[in-house]
């Protein structure tokens, strides 16, 4: 059980940082679909500069002096790659602000450009730099590093309960962090003055600029803020899910954080619990076959899926299917009830009546 | 997402002398946007490629060189030559390759051009494309050689890759039709659900290649069956090449599909549904069923993209990694059909043009440190620029223009102002820019 809530967060933590990012730009009037992209882009630039780090051996002296006693420090570096990662990501997502606000471009179009440019680019300059189509964190122990174990926090080895095994053993720092970034956002976007301009924008950009607002600026700020989201998002789906690798592919997180965006209605709070429910379809699919629910050693799963006749159904292939078809599925039903900020996708014209 | 109806055709209507009419042409127009909209892409690959170039040490300026002018003239580079230096000339296989990589992508534009046409945005080509693979597997595979000639078994395939392609297409239209669901956001789902579902129909099937040991992920080529698209003599013509037929009858497609836009009732049913969705409704168009049918046109075009592909013989199938990704053919599409303004025919051309960048991609790869992927930031750089390319027209026009689409019908024009509505900026008539 510990296992699996543990990693029900890991899956779920980028998809509801992701989803907030898209809720950002949606609620400014800008519909986001380059959220992939921009994922990709944060995972490759964070990846890199762990990567550039241990080339230039700045981790040597630490890991010298023990990873358990250092691991402190070693957080730290990697609050540097989630950070850089993050402005990478607003930088990138620039480029659709600017086609969507200053030009009025089609926004979907822009996003689907941003979303074919990012893997293209990513893979063109890791093939130059790692002479191979994925570039890893330069050693293979990054993954180990960055992970806390209870034994770093004070616990001895043979503590064992629920609540240690589960939010404190062989987890991630970013899980917290992205948690905590998470919850103020939403506090920002619902109690402030500014957060407040912003969703005015999305709803009323006429009415917003007739008091005074300036909506372009506004949805450069809710482009860049959903860009840096979106790029922390996509360092975090690396170092946690693929392996602290980057190699321009984020197994379709992006989307499917759209699609957790739209089943929690762009309101945070719904927002938590859609991407707590994928995390878990997805953490199903990735490990239905070494997934021991009630700890009694029986991987209940990998059996049902060897069973005859149920296998052919509650198989591998099945619990892949499960997040997509889900998200199908509550979008046909949840489409009547579904209230998208109103002006999203409209180009704002100063001067259209 | 109002207005997907810029697709601007064909106003040849006025003849007019001298460069300011020529260039306020939307003819013109048109076609000048989409030659910026490449020449910027490809500087802007070549600008990349220089930086990479000059800011490597083991590349230097003279790799980022070669580089650039392979993006440029790819399709004619024979190699290196005794010194090293790289020869161009006329290449054979890379012309044929060049018109076997052309077949899917103008199949794949037109699928996406169709839905342009009725105002939908078709994201989901991959998706349809990856269904047509399927059925077009199954049923050139399974069919056995001796129960019916071969070619009956293609056409059998052809035409079950086209139905299987519009069933998934069909999928999103309903969906956006009847429940009003973003069609992008439908067809991303169906998109992935599409790739699971192939890897877990072919993991249960008995197609995978147990014959050579190494092929172990893959399908059967069908031609292991004797299933192939004649090659017309286009092998003599380019020999040593994949070409094959399925050029000619993608280029066909192309010719159909634009007679069945522009002069018939059902494409101009699709076509006033794009321009205006409640006016069409208005005067007594169902709506909903043109929906669904555009969905399910472009899907059985980004079905036969698959057929064609597969049933060349020479491509094997990797069916054990299909679930991770989406085949790049469904939004290379996107490119092709946005550089075509949507129009088949122009398709055509801009879908030989994105598959000539892919084969200057592969001598990238095969003759410098470069690699293919190049090529891909160039179409994506160009699919950007086309986002505005009403920006880049109504810059080339010289003068500012009120945005408008050109090529509505007239009768949804006549249509709306006999109804007494306010006439939209898309039915406003033709003629009013001067």
């Amino acid at each position: 059980m510990s296992f699996l809530i543990r990693q029900t967060l890991i899956f779920a933590v980028p998809l509801m940082i992701v989803a907030l990012a898209g809720v950002f730009a949606e609620r400014s009037g800008i519909i986001n679909l380059a959220l992939e992209g921009i994922m990709i882009v944060g995972a490759f630039v964070g990846v890199l500069v762990v990567h550039m780090m241990q080339k230039n051996e700045i981790f040597v002296r630490i890991i010298e002096n023990g990873v358990l006693q250092n691991w402190g420090q070693l957080q730290l570096f990697m609050l540097i790659a989630m950070l850089i990662a993050g402005v990478a990501g607003a930088v990138f997502s620039l480029l659709l602000a600017f086609a969507s606000i200053n030009l009025k471009a089609d926004q979907t179009i822009g996003g689907t450009a941003l979303n074919m440019m990012a893997p293209a680019l990513v893979l063109f300059l890791v093939r130059i730099i790692a002479r191979q189509n994925e570039l890893r964190m330069f050693s293979g122990d990054a993954a180990s590093w960055f992970m806390i174990k209870k034994t770093m926090l004070g616990f001895s080895k043979e503590t064992s309960n629920f609540f240690v095994d589960t939010f404190l053993d062989k987890v991630y720092l970013t899980t917290y962090l992205c948690i905590i970034l998470f919850v103020v956002l939403s506090v920002i976007l619902y109690k402030t003055r500014f957060g407040l301009r912003l969703r005015a924008c999305g709803e009323n950009p006429q009415a917003a600029d007739s008091l005074g607002i300036n909506v372009y600026r506004m949805r450069y700020a809710g482009v860049t803020i959903s860009g840096a989201l979106a790029g922390i998002g996509g360092f975090v789906y690396a170092l946690t899910t693929a392996n602290c690798m980057a190699n321009g592919d984020v197994a379709g997180f992006g989307f499917l954080a759209l699609a957790v965006m739209i089943f929690g209605n762009w309101k945070p709070l719904n927002i938590a619990c859609a991407a707590l429910l994928f995390g878990l379809f997805k953490c199903i699919a990735a490990a239905s076959s070494t997934l021991d629910i009630n700890g009694d050693g029986v991987f209940m799963l990998l059996e049902i899926s060897k069973d005859p006749t149920w296998g052919k159904v509650l198989n591998a292939n099945f619990y892949r299917l499960l997040p997509y078809l889900i998200s199908l599925l509550v979008l046909a039903f949840t489409s009547k009830k579904s209230r998208a900020p109103k002006a999203e996708g409209i180009p704002y014209d100063k001067g259209s009546r | 997402m109002k207005d997907w109806g810029y697709n601007i055709g064909s106003s040849f209507s006025r003849v007019g002398g001298g460069l300011r009419s020529f260039l306020s042409k939307e003819g013109t127009r048109s076609v000048l946007a989409t030659v910026i909209s490449i020449l910027a892409g490809l500087i802007a690959g070549a600008v990349l490629m220089l930086i990479v170039g000059l800011s490597s040490e083991n590349l230097g300026g003279k790799s980022a060189w070669e580089g650039i002018r392979i993006i440029f003239g790819g399709l004619f580079s024979t190699g290196r030559d005794a010194e090293g230096a790289l020869s161009f000339g006329f290449n054979s296989v890379n012309m044929g390759d060049m018109l076997f990589r052309a077949t899917p992508l103008i199949l794949c534009g037109l699928s996406v051009a169709v839905a342009f046409k009725t105002g939908l945005f078709n994201i989901g080509a991959s998706g349809q494309y990856l269904a047509g693979t399927t059925a077009t597997l199954f049923i050139a595979l399974s069919i056995p050689q001796t129960a019916m000639p071969t070619w009956i078994i293609w056409l059998l395939a052809f035409m079950g890759g086209m139905l299987a392609g519009a069933l998934w297409g069909a999928i999103p239209g309903m969906l956006k039709a009847f429940l009003n669901i973003n069609e992008v956001l439908a067809c991303i789902m169906t998109n992935w659900i599409a790739a699971t579902l192939t890897t877990w129909v072919f993991d249960m099937s008995n197609l995978k290649n147990v014959t050579e040991g190494t092929k172990s992920a893959y399908i059967y080529k069908t031609s292991f069956n004797g299933v192939q698209t004649p090659k017309m003599g286009l092998d003599k013509l380019f020999p040593d090449s994949q070409v094959n037929g399925g050029i000619i009858i993608a280029i066909v497609i192309a010719v159909i599909v634009y007679i069945v836009l522009t002069k018939t009732t059902f494409g101009f049913e699709l076509r006033a549904c794009g321009a205006n969705r409640h006016a069409a409704h208005y005067a007594g168009m169902k709506d909903r069923r043109n929906i669904v049918l555009s969905m399910a046109f472009a899907g059985a075009l980004a079905g036969a993209a698959a057929s064609l592909y597969w049933l060349s013989g020479n491509t094997e199938f990797y069916w054990t990694g299909a679930y991770q990704s989406l085949p790049s053919e469904g939004f290379n599409g996107i490119a092709v059909a946005l550089l075509g303004a949507s129009n088949p025919i122009a398709t055509i051309f801009t879908g030989i043009f994105m598959s000539t960048l892919s084969i200057s991609g592969l001598q990238l790869r095969n003759l410098t440190a470069f690699n293919e992927y190049i090529t891909d930031v160039i179409i994506a750089v160009i699919v950007y620029l086309s986002a505005f390319s009403l920006l880049i027209k109504s810059l080339l026009g010289g003068k500012h223009r009120r945005i408008r689409v050109v090529d509505t019908p007239p009768p949804a024009e006549a249509v709306v102002n006999d109804s007494g509505s306010k006439p939209t900026e898309a039915t406003t008539g033709k003629g009013d820019e001067e």
